[in-house]
């Protein structure tokens, strides 16, 4: 298992090295910020689906090894959420912070995105062993918050766009169909469909 | 920034403007010409850099010392691959990706509406008539970055003048291209194709409304609106239509298509104003290709001595 978490680890932060490597090289466009910007947001936003397709994947496959690797990915939207966050406060608005709480305020998709990132924030912070047996009942209630986040950056996403849908349609679908496994009669209907095991080789 | 008046200093001495103004792209080709010799120990046979262009047809032009701008010049490879052309789909490199496979040989314009003389031109024909002179203009996106650009072409007027408008016409209506096997963005109904634009007549007949068929000396390359575009800086960019095949002169005001899309966003006029917002976002300051800070949006894209009378008395907020 250690094997694979790390593997997974290392896999995950290939995106923002990339990302770096080439803004490093002069080879994320004629724009590059907003190449940042975009590929983050984008990418934090793979790692939200990412997250929430491991509990489709323990029902598919019947295995609970899926689960291991939910608190990372979800530790690593957060990570991807921040440096979307951080592009838009430093190359967007150079921490003019009176002209961000007015843009927080005026323009809904910039509200829908810091108010995710702002239920993303506790999600990360009780993401520990430690935190999560403190919290005890509530953690489950509080983690739950993510869905809401789904849908919110989401509408993000959709309300950046000037004409062309053809994205976030399509992450709006996947997560529809993410979250359809969240009903008990749903599972167990797939449960069914799906006759195969996949179990990971322990080491 | 750059020299105005001769002092003492004779002509022959001066850096010419255009060279300056490429210096970032003559340091790069100098430096990786350098490194590579001298990596092979042939440093001191590299002389200087003779400038070959960039490879598309040169056109024979003159210099318009009237319409510059004092900036840096938005490089070429920048001006050529960040593009908004969504005839070529919706992402900013996928124009320079696709737009090869479109045809632009021949290419002729329909002039139709209330003109006196409706016909068909050769594109050639029209080009041969008029002097082709080179213009540097900002270009503004509605999406918040900016360059600077030397285009190559004519006053949008000349061609008005040709055609001869009737009392009739109170606007120009333009039309890009529409052919799908070649514009692979247009398979896909992300606009209502064929692209459309429009202009009151006097904004039409303003000296600076030009009709581009190059840049930086030579032919538009395809993802910049080959082979013929408007260009009207004052205006955000979607204004200046791209690949024009058909110029109408209606009494109506034209419907644009991005205004079509979304009316609440894209008015008719659509000038660069960083008092009015648009809906979603702020248009006070833009990003100019190149730079890391942002610069303030000048109003009407610093074009105000030349245009804010087309608008006097105007309410720029309601007619946005």
């Amino acid at each position: 298992m250690r094997f694979y978490k790390i593997s997974v680890f290392i896999l995950c932060l290939l995106p923002i090295s990339l990302l770096l490597y080439f803004f490093y090289i002069d080879e994320l466009g004629a724009n590059p910020f907003e190449t940042l910007t975009r590929q983050s947001g984008e990418w934090s936003l793979r790692f939200l689906l990412l997250t929430l397709a491991m509990t489709p994947l323990k029902v598919i496959l019947k295995q609970s090894w899926p689960l291991k690797f939910r608190r990372m990915l979800g530790v690593y939207t957060f990570f991807y959420a921040s440096i979307h966050l951080l592009t838009y406060i430093w190359f967007d608005q150079f921490f003019d912070w009176p002209e961000i709480w007015l843009d927080i305020v005026k323009r809904p998709f910039i509200t829908m995105g810091v108010l995710s990132w702002f239920i993303l924030l506790p999600l990360a912070v009780t993401s520990t062993k430690a935190m999560k047996k403190r919290s005890g009942r509530y953690w489950k209630k509080l983690h739950q918050f993510v869905y809401l986040v789904g849908v919110l950056v989401l509408l993000h996403y959709f309300m950046l766009v000037k004409a062309d849908y053809w994205w976030p349609v399509l992450y709006a679908v996947i997560f529809i169909v993410l979250m359809t496994f969240r009903f008990k009669a749903i599972q167990q209907g797939i449960s069914h469909l799906f006759w195969f095991k996949i179990p990971l080789r322990q080491e | 920034m750059f020299i105005k008046k001769a002092v003492s200093i004779k002509p022959s001495e001066i850096t010419p403007k255009e060279i300056y103004q490429q210096r970032r792209q003559f340091l790069k080709t100098s430096i990786n010409t350098g490194l590579g010799l001298a990596a092979t120990g042939l440093l001191a046979t590299h002389t200087a850099d003779v400038f070959a262009g960039y490879g598309l047809k040169t056109l024979k032009h003159v210099k318009n010392t009237k319409y510059t701008v004092d900036d840096d010049l938005t490089e070429y490879k920048d001006v050529t691959t960040y593009n908004n052309f969504y005839e070529f789909g919706t992402s900013k490199s996928s124009p320079a990706a696709t737009a090869h496979k479109l045809n632009t040989t021949p290419w002729s314009i329909k002039v139709e509406g209330h003109v006196e003389k409706p016909a068909t031109y050769h594109l050639e024909d029209l080009m041969n008539e008029q002097t082709l002179e080179e213009r540097i203009y900002r270009l503004r996106c509605v999406e918040r970055w900016s360059m600077v650009i030397p285009w190559l072409g004519f006053p949008l007027s000349e061609l008005i003048k040709k055609v001869k408008p009737t009392s009739k016409a109170k606007y120009v209506e333009f039309s890009t291209l529409y052919r799908p096997e070649e514009m692979q963005g247009q398979r896909r109904g992300v606009l209502d194709w064929p692209y459309v634009e429009g202009l009151r007549m006097d904004e039409a007949m303003n000296p600076l409304a030009f009709l581009a068929v190059g840049l930086y000396g030579e032919v538009l390359p395809n993802q910049n609106g080959a082979p013929i575009r408007l260009v009207v800086p004052w205006k955000y960019g979607f204004k200046s239509i791209k690949s024009i095949v058909t110029i109408r002169f209606t009494e109506q005001q034209p419907v644009s298509s991005w205004t079509r899309a979304a009316p609440r966003e894209y008015g008719f006029y659509s000038n660069v104003n960083p008092n009015v917002d648009h809906p979603r976002w702020s248009q006070r300051r833009e990003r100019r290709i190149g730079e890391f800070l942002k610069r303030k949006t000048l109003m009407f894209n610093g074009y105000a001595d030349e245009v804010a009378h087309l608008y006097a008395g105007m309410d720029l907020k309601k007619y946005f």
